[in-house]
């Protein structure tokens, strides 16, 4: 029944002419010898061109060799497998290297002595000094901001899946996805335009504030989630026993949440703990101690990175200490992330589904 | 429980014991309820509060500096806020803002969707997992530490490509290099992609795994190649998630201000070429103007973060569309 | 055009999980094969082993031969993307492309293998969808999403996306479970003419339909809860439901288990 044309197109057989399983790695290995030869032939210096030369003659290679032998279909198959491994490896060289190099130049200064010591009177451009002001500093921001913006962020999210029908909660809903959109410099400037009114100096808690005002969509939008995922049948069985509603919230709903409310504060915190730009804008930097965050200038450790960057003109001590408070601040938010994924995991609500 | 009684949907599930509550159990019941509901509700609306005072006060303090302006806010070159009478404009910043998120979009987008194909799609299984994992976890790295590992590592490693670019594509304007230290628009967009690489990896990654077993099926069941299958039926269906996706990414990109102020050599003019030095953006332009800054310099500064902030609402707004226009669609077909 | 499968000491396994053991068994062309059995049998199993779609299953591999006329499947050098172009196969729960209309979904399979001028392609898909009894329904709304239309109507799409790059088998996987009793009528109607141009295989939950629509029958059973599935016997549909040669089979029919 079929039209002549239909069957003349297709392959009769089910076998088609297809390159080896280790053709790949052979085209790989080719591409890898080619532009060695180019690149010393060349002169090129930087092995960053090599591999690109590389990587480009590995998709044309595979390009080529495969449609001559397999056709086109198959070509472009195989051109699309070849470019996500190029995508794939050739985005991990910058991650990898930042990691790597934190790692690497950070250990460098890093020690108990660094850990408990101030800038004090160091210059930026002498080596010595630590970070003990900044790590006060940060921990009494980000603490600040925490007692401020979690609570604010779970009761929001309560009442958005507990209690908030109609147009209060709407735009509850609505604002709180605007919020999450704001730049921090922007929560920065916003807090500045509060104490330029007041003519305040800056000040440890002033940062708390801004940083507070990013954390709370962060932990509405968890928050939220998690509560949703509580089973409807728990809420109605508390209350059928007659247990008032804030009791059953209390008892039933976010016992049973708590874990992953709790991850979704951590990674909030870890997310405020990097921010930079309302910290210079409202806390300012120290480089002696200040335990008060509400009155005088404070250091932060991300502050304390931008500083020793930009205020040392080109010192090696201070890139020394830049490099090892970034691993310090990373160490600090990648355990903040990991202990928050193990809370999540352990506590996961068996939703039974 | 009578603040319920306001609503205008009927709530879902817990509510009907609400009236038999109220005639049953009166007295310390209700107060508590009635404490617990002000203090969350209190909450939501402390939160638009916020909102609303970050508006008012971001304008009126704008509108003081923009009284003050002798240059024209929208279209002037420069931003010399210490002059009597002070004299600045946002033009240079709009254009780098937008400048270098463009460079980072049209970076990041192609390769964040490639590695979300590739770990959902291609990589081994042993390995997409660990990797997404990994990638989960860059995306939490404070932006300070991409733009002291961008100022430190990746500036002294882009001459080599700016050479190249210059030699090569230097005839089209836009990639003439003078060679001065690669601290250019487009040293500012290769870092902002690379920092948000991971977020739009691991969002889009996320849809793609969304993407139904049957939708895939019916593409292999027709003879169709893997590729075929990404192109029938997981991009079509994870279109719109990936544009939200970028857009998230886009909205950090604007707003960022370490990485931008840590890698570009700022100048208040706009180059014709990516890779002169030179060029600001609204949130680098902030951070480095502000130690300086006198109090209306300062009211300066704000006026050009609220026009930022108008900037990434609308970005905002314009992600949160494609979501909800995506939610209908996808309900066509659940 | 239809062809003929013989299949032989055929396994499978998901990870190490052995799911179906040791099956051999010929469909001949022109003629509806059913596969019936309990819960868990293997038979889908079975199914998807019949156009490769079975190692697209994570852990998913297969032991055996399955000889398409006479070229195994499983054979070095067999692409199973052209397999599959050999082997159609209709989904359990209908899954039109979401994203394109009825016409583009008709014509998918076609634009995937070559270069149709556009008359041809139309062509195409217009004697495609009469051959899955569904032009006169859509003929107004090519361009329409396929999404939109009702859950039988969208399984007739599946059948005509299917039959449009015109295979010579046509695997169905329990194709009537998620729809009501007219639209499964209609799909009932439609295997009885497709059976007149290609090989039909078609796993059922449902007894009476195998006997109203299949020509022989297979019957799956496994011996306990994780043992792996196999074939108890194949059969004449009539012997089969009136006088089957094994006593599983007769308890599985007469609903004492199952």
């Amino acid at each position: 029944m079929s039209t002549a044309a239909v069957t003349d197109k297709r392959r009769s057989s089910l076998r088609s002419a297809s390159l080896p399983k280790w053709s790949p790695w052979a085209i790989a290995a080719g591409s890898i010898v080619v532009a060695v030869g180019i690149g010393e032939g060349a002169g090129l210096t930087s092995h960053i061109q090599w591999g690109l030369i590389a990587a480009l003659l590995f998709v044309l290679g595979t390009f080529v060799i495969a449609s001559a032998v397999e056709g086109r279909r198959q070509a472009k198959d195989r051109i699309a497998t070849s470019l996500m491994w190029v995508a794939f490896l050739v985005a991990l060289v910058p991650l990898v290297s930042l990691i790597w190099t934190t790692v690497k130049r950070g250990v460098k200064v890093l020690d108990p002595y660094f850990l408990t010591h101030s800038m004090g009177v160091v210059a930026d451009s002498e080596p010595g000094g630590g970070i003990y002001h900044a790590i006060i500093g940060s921990l009494e921001q980000v603490g600040l901001a925490t007692l401020i913006g979690a609570p604010v962020g779970v009761l929001t999210a309560i009442y958005l899946v507990e209690y908030g029908r109609g147009g209060l909660a709407r735009a509850v809903t609505f604002f709180v996805d605007v919020m999450t959109g704001i730049p921090s410099i922007v929560a920065g400037l916003f807090i500045l335009s509060l104490m330029l009114m007041a003519d305040m100096q800056p000040f440890g808690f002033a940062g708390s504030l801004a940083l507070a005002i990013l954390m709370m969509p962060v932990v509405v939008r968890s928050t939220e989630e998690m509560l949703k995922l509580v089973p409807n049948e728990l809420r109605e069985a508390s209350l059928a026993l007659g247990v008032p509603k804030w009791r059953t919230i209390l008892k039933v709903v976010l016992p049973t949440s708590i874990g992953g409310i709790t991850t979704g504060i951590m990674l909030a915190i870890a997310r405020i703990a990097g921010e930079t730009a309302p910290v210079l804008l409202l806390v300012w930097g120290n480089s002696f101690i200040n335990n008060n965050p509400f009155s005088g200038a404070q250091q932060a450790l991300p502050l304390y990175i931008y500083q020793q960057y930009s205020q040392s003109s080109g010192s090696t001590a201070a890139y020394d200490r830049a490099w090892a408070a970034s691993l310090t601040l990373i160490a600090f938010v990648m355990i903040l992330n990991l202990a928050a994924r193990g809370i999540a995991r352990w506590k996961a609500p068996k939703t039974g589904r | 429980m009578d603040m319920t009684k306001t609503t205008d949907v009927p709530p879902p599930a817990p509510q009907p014991t609400a009236d038999l509550k109220k005639s049953a159990n009166r007295g310390a019941t209700r107060a508590g309820d009635r404490v617990f509901l002000g203090l969350s509700r209190g909450s939501g609306i402390l939160l638009l509060v916020i909102m609303a005072a970050i508006a008012v006060f971001l304008t009126y303090r704008a509108s003081l500096a923009i009284s003050k302006d002798h240059g024209n806010f929208l279209t002037t070159f420069e931003w010399n806020t210490n002059l009597v009478p002070p004299s600045f404009g946002i033009a240079v910043l709009a254009f780098g803002t937008v400048v270098s998120s463009v460079i980072a979009m049209a970076l990041a987008v192609p390769v964040a969707v490639s590695i979300a194909l590739f770990l959902t799609h291609y990589a081994p299984r042993r390995m997409s997992g660990p990797v997404a994992y990994v990638i989960d976890l860059l995306a939490a790295v404070p932006s300070i530490v991409y733009g002291l590992w961008g100022a430190l590592i990746l500036v002294p490693h882009l001459n080599g490509l700016f050479g190249w670019l210059d030699e090569y594509l230097g005839w089209t304007g836009i990639f003439s290099w003078q060679g001065g230290a690669p601290r250019s628009m487009l040293t500012v967009g290769i870092l902002l992609a690379i920092m948000i690489l991971p977020i739009i990896t691991n969002v889009s990654r996320e849809v793609f795994r969304q993407v139904p077993r049957m939708h895939e099926e019916a593409a292999l069941a027709l003879g169709a190649t893997r590729w075929e299958v990404i192109r029938m039926s997981v991009l079509p269906f994870g279109r719109s998630g990936v544009i939200s996706a970028s857009m998230l990414g886009l909205g950090r990109a604007l707003g960022e201000t370490m990485a931008v102020a840590t890698v570009l050599s700022p100048t208040f003019d706009i180059q014709t070429s990516l890779l002169d030095p030179g060029g600001g953006t609204f949130a680098q332009n902030i951070a480095s103007k502000f130690g300086e800054a006198t109090q209306d310099g300062r009211d300066a500064l704000i006026a050009s973060g609220l026009v930022l902030f108008v900037i990434t609402l609308l970005v905002n707004g314009a992600a949160r569309a494609i979501i909800a226009r995506r939610k209908e669609y996808s309900g066509a077909n659940a | 055009m239809a062809k003929r499968i013989d299949v032989s000491g055929l396994t499978a396994y998901y990870g190490s999980h052995k799911a179906i053991e040791d099956i051999s068994m010929t469909v001949e062309p022109r003629s509806v094969t059913a596969f019936i059995g309990p819960s868990g049998c293997g038979k889908s199993t079975f199914l998807r082993t019949l156009n490769r779609m079975h190692e697209v299953t994570p852990g998913g591999r297969v032991e055996g031969k399955v000889l398409l006329d006479d070229e195994d499947l499983y054979g070095t050098g067999v692409d199973p993307v052209s397999v599959r172009r050999e082997v159609g196969m209709v989904f359990q729960r209908p899954n039109p492309f979401p994203t394109m209309s009825i016409f583009d979904n008709v014509a998918a399979g076609l634009r995937l293998n070559g270069n149709y001028r556009k008359n041809e392609l139309n062509d195409i898909v217009e004697k495609s969808l009469k051959g899955a009894n569904l032009w006169n329904e859509v003929k107004d709304r090519l361009n329409k999403p396929g999404a939109g239309l009702s859950g039988g109507q969208q399984q007739r799409l599946c059948i005509a996306r299917a039959i449009a790059v015109e295979p010579k088998v046509l695997l169905m996987d329990e194709p009537c479970s998620a729809l009501d009793p007219i639209s499964t009528l209609a799909i009932e109607d439609l295997i009885g003419e497709l059976k007149e141009r290609f090989t039909i295989v078609i796993v059922t939950h449902n007894m009476q339909q195998a006997a109203r629509v299949s020509d022989r029958t297979a019957f799956f059973n496994l011996a306990a809860v994780g043992q792996p599935g196999r074939l108890i016997e194949i059969d004449d549909t009539e012997r089969i439901f009136s006088n089957p040669s094994v006593q599983a089979t007769e308890d599985y029919i007469s609903g004492r288990f199952g």
